[in-house]
């Protein structure tokens, strides 16, 4: 690699709150590790659990969600929707070997845009202690077999 | 007219989707008589010289199941779709890697030292474990056994496939409508799984007791309840995953009482059976209290097995992510 490894990261922000968030910490001319793609949802409840693993699956490192505090959805409930998927997904990652902290939720209002600034530098900071997340690809091609030194994985705890 | 000649083949498979065949039970009649089954080593005495003597493309179809594991199926794969002019991926282990899929859980040393050394039932004292090659002392004659792969491949991410048969085995009903499709070449476009594309609860005797809103607080497994025969499954707190699933195999579990495991997979509109899976089931927890979702979303014993019993090598992430250090014989990529 000739240059020196950056953290990806995703960020899904929904429109009516950590989007405009976004933008108001742009406006405020805050500054904040610029490691993150954003991409804007209509909610944090939008945001189907494929859309995470696309991301990890297409390079990220890290994938954060960014959502209405709870009570304040513009649709009602996207948020709590989106706490169940985020709850059951961030067990899935876990058992599929990627670090839990790699997933994280968020709630930031529209006015907190000193909190998008916090939230982006502790997600840059983790991910960058954490390392690249490495997926072997592709599949498509036989994978190298594994000879020596290898320890057995475990789920959760749980032996073979 | 000479008839259209078919062969069929097992890879990393339990035996499951052979018996399917046999269930076709007077059905298989009409399909000897349409076509020259030539290759069926779980039946008849074909040998693989015998396919490596025909001509390209000479066999018409091919339905080959199970997952692909080692060098030996992949060499399999790779002849046998250069002599059909269809291959069909048969069963939920060619199409999505199936239970044995689950093994991407763990990579080959983990299984190796398990199987060989660990487990309970195993005597080794000496640690042996299956060589590739063994030199026979005298001669120096070398026997050799295929190459056991890190990960389960679909026959997709192997080879190309022409058509899908879901399932786990495979429905008769679509069965019989796939080999009437060829032999009337009546077939969709390229590339399609061959069953309805519609979720299972479309055709669930229980889907009239099924609310348009469903509302869990509890998420049951089917030896903790007693299990209302006719009333939606879901509805009864039991992890139905009819929602997320194709439908085409005329719900035989959920009318006996066990609930969808999802082995048709998922609809053509879904990349990831698993994360769809899981959407459709968090989405119904009926809390709004963080404490309480991850409690109730504790009930759900084994996340992995439970969405993605039959998919975990066609999933986005195709494997558990090994940490670097238990990575050797450059994983670099
Ligand atoms: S959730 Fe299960 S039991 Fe209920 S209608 Fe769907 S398939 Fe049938
Ligand atoms: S009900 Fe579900 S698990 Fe049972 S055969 Fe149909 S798709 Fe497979």
């Amino acid at each position: 690699m000739s240059k020196e490894w950056e953290p990806r990261i995703v960020a899904f922000f929904c429109t009516w709150c950590t989007y405009t968030a976004a933008d108001l910490a742009g406006i405020s001319r805050m500054t904040y590790a610029p490691n993150a793609r954003i991409v804007r949802v209509m909610c944090s409840g939008r945001i189907d659990p494929q859309f995470v693993l696309k991301a990890f699956a297409d390079g990220a490192d890290g994938v954060l969600i960014g959502g209405c505090h709870p009570g304040d959805c513009h649709y009602q409930a996207g948020n709590y929707k989106a706490l169940r998927r985020y709850t059951l997904l961030k067990r899935l990652i876990t058992e599929l070997g990627i670090e839990p902290e790699r997933l994280r939720l968020e709630w930031i209002s529209a006015s907190e845009g000193d909190r998008v600034q916090k939230v982006m530098n502790e997600m840059a900071e983790t991910i960058r202690k954490l390392g690249p997340l490495r997926l072997e690809r592709p599949l498509s091609q036989p994978l190298p077999d594994t000879e020596r030194g290898a320890v057995p994985l475990t789920v959760s705890g749980r032996g073979l | 007219m000479s008839k259209p000649k078919v062969g069929f083949y097992w890879c990393a498979s339990c035996g499951g989707c052979e018996e399917a065949v046999v269930d076709l039970a007077e059905d298989v009649l009409k399909v000897v008589e349409a076509v020259d089954i030539v290759f069926w080593p779980v039946a008849l005495d074909f040998k693989r010289s015998d396919v490596e003597a025909m001509k390209d493309g000479e066999l018409a179809v091919c339905f080959v199941n199970g997952a692909i594991r080692t060098s030996e199926q992949e060499e399999m794969a790779e002849l046998l779709r250069k002599k059909s002019q269809l291959l069909i991926a048969f069963g939920s282990c060619s199409h999505l890697g199936g239970i044995p899929g689950l093994a991407n859980l763990w990579d080959r040393q983990a299984i190796f030292d398990y199987v060989y050394k660990e487990a309970p039932s195993v005597t080794n004292p000496e640690g042996v474990v299956p060589q590739e090659q063994t030199k026979l002392g005298s001669n120096g004659y070398a026997l050799t056994l295929p190459s056991f792969r890190d990960s389960v491949r679909t026959l997709d991410q192997t080879v190309e496939v022409d058509y899908y048969l879901p399932g786990c085995p495979p429905p008769v009903k679509l069965i019989v409508n796939a080999v009437t499709a060829i032999l009337e070449n009546k077939l969709p476009p390229k590339g399609t799984v061959l069953a309805p594309d519609k979720a299972l609860c479309e055709e669930c005797p229980r889907k009239p007791t099924k609310p348009d809103k469903l509302a869990l607080k509890e998420l049951k497994r089917p030896h903790q309840t007693l299990i209302d025969p006719e009333k939606c499954l879901l509805a009864q707190g039991l992890l139905c995953l009819g929602p997320a699933t194709r439908s085409g195999c005329g719900a035989p579990c959920v009318s006996a009482n066990m609930p969808c495991t999802g082995c048709l997979g998922p609809t053509s509109r879904v990349k990831d059976y698993g994360a769809k899976a899981l959407s459709a089931i968090a989405s119904l927890i009926d809390s709004e209290d963080e404490k309480e979702i991850a409690a109730l979303m504790e009930q759900i014993v084994d996340p992995v097995g439970t969405f993605y019993r039959y998919s975990l090598p066609a999933s986005l992430l195709h494997r558990r992510v090994r940490s670097r250090q238990t990575r050797t014989g450059g994983a670099s990529a």
